[in-house]
């Protein structure tokens, strides 16, 4: 028989089934030449609560996915297009651009997202991809800072990101940042806001599985700045920790303040061995 | 005068029913976790329960639980266990004191409290984000929960 209709039929019984799919076994593979790394061995910070942490992309639907393997279809490229621009534009009092000081930017900056957050020793302090573009701009540009979670911001982080694509995400997470590491996990298990949710409980305790119609994700954070077609924009990790604080009918944390940092230092490391898929594409 | 004092039998009467309701401070949990008494004094209705167990702004179990019931109602989550039955699993002063705050019955549940006002971490004024202005008030009404536990008391095993 019919193994076609046997087929047919075992897909007819399990379509009802599908909405309430587990992460997907799905290949990442970009552009057709590029394979990235979208599961791997948790770290081993996390051996006691997972054993493989999952890249977002597994979680979300065949269409969306394939959004993001073929860079003419993403649609955060033009994006990335327009922070090239901006890399090359002389801006401030001291006549600089990015490109005056880190030249061609995929060569300067590969490497540079898989890393952040990460301690500044000068500043004597944990920085973010974004709090060092301000930096950049301010202290060297002599040029006004972007908004944290502005559309320059976010196209910067994108183009940056882009030059460390199908690199591990490795965050480092002792010696000078580990107080600010512990702060961030103790924020990420802090059940806040009148729902009394913390991080943990939706994206540690109950990925693969949906609340209401949204399939909840390990909240892995190796694809931003991530472009959701929720808003059709790019979105930074601050701005979508402001997002999931205030559904938890909580006073959110500021973007760009320590709090926020802490966390992300924090939830970055639980996606190192990861690949960096910034930017990427989601709900 | 006599609108004032028409006025004034009005309002004592509203705070006399206000005084026959439990607030959220006040709710008896035995050692169970159940509330024996009702918050209201009142029966709830169900259709009513059924419609805020439904919707997203009121109640939305549906967010966390399948009810076969509410099969009118699209996207049933699946972090909860299903509440078809349940009606014959728990008792209502069972289904109440879960439905006031479930940790009191299954410590660390990640069910949230829908008749607690105090002892949150950060909370907001609702969906905001912000800091709250004034008190916080529950996420449910009494009567919204008399209401939602007359619906799921309905809900027997077939």
């Amino acid at each position: 028989m019919n193994y076609k209709a046997l087929t047919a039929i075992a897909v007819a019984l399990s379509l009802p089934l599908s909405a309430y799919a587990d992460a997907d076994d799905d290949t990442l593979v970009l552009n057709e030449e590029e394979t990235l790394v979208t599961k791997t061995a948790a770290p081993a910070h996390l051996s006691d609560v997972m054993d493989e942490v999952m890249s977002g992309w597994h979680f979300r639907s065949d269409e969306t996915q394939a959004l993001q393997m073929d860079d003419f279809e993403n649609p955060a490229m033009v994006f990335v297009d327009k922070a090239f621009d901006a890399w090359e534009t002389v801006e401030g009092t001291e006549e600089k651009s990015c490109a005056s000081c880190h030249d061609d930017v995929e060569e300067s900056m590969a490497g540079v997202r898989a890393v952040y957050p990460k301690w500044n020793e000068q500043a004597g302090e944990v920085r973010t991809l974004a709090m060092q573009v301000n930096d950049c701009r301010e202290n060297q540009m002599g040029a006004k800072p972007w908004k944290y979670t502005g559309g320059d911001m976010t196209a910067m982080e994108a183009l940056i990101s882009v030059q460390s694509r199908g690199m591990p995400v490795n965050v480092a997470i002792d010696g000078p940042v580990q107080s600010m590491w512990e702060q961030g996990k103790e924020m990420y298990y802090a059940r806040t806001g009148q729902l009394e949710l913390s991080c943990a409980n939706c994206h540690e305790d109950s990925y693969g599985l949906m609340i209401r119609a949204d399939h909840l994700s390990q909240g892995q954070i190796n694809g931003f700045p991530t472009y959701r077609l929720k808003n059709a924009k790019l979105n930074n990790v601050h701005a979508r920790f402001k997002g999931c604080v205030r559904d938890t009918r909580a006073e959110t944390y500021k973007p760009g303040s320590s709090d926020f940092v802490a966390l992300e230092l924090y939830v970055a490391s639980r996606g190192n061995g990861l690949a960096v898929e910034g930017p990427s594409v989601r709900n | 005068m006599k609108r004032l004092s028409l006025t004034l039998a009005l309002c004592l009467t509203g705070s006399a029913t206000l005084a026959a309701e439990v607030a959220p401070k006040d709710v008896q949990y035995n050692e169970d976790g159940a509330v024996a008494a009702s918050l209201t004094g009142q029966p709830g209705d169900a259709a009513s329960g059924a419609v805020i167990a439904g919707t997203k702004s009121l109640g939305n179990c549906v967010a966390c639980h399948q009810v076969t019931a509410l099969a009118d109602v699209p996207f049933h989550g699946e972090i909860g266990p299903s509440l078809d039955g349940a009606g014959d699993r728990w008792t209502e002063a069972e289904l109440r004191g879960l439905m006031t705050n479930a940790k009191m019955t299954f410590e660390g549940t990640m069910m949230p409290a829908f008749y607690k006002v105090e002892g949150f971490i950060r909370p907001g004024a609702a969906y905001t984000g912000k800091a709250p202005t004034e008190a916080l008030t529950p996420i449910l009404t009494a009567q919204e929960i008399e209401d939602v536990i007359a619906f799921i008391a309905t809900l027997k095993e077939e």
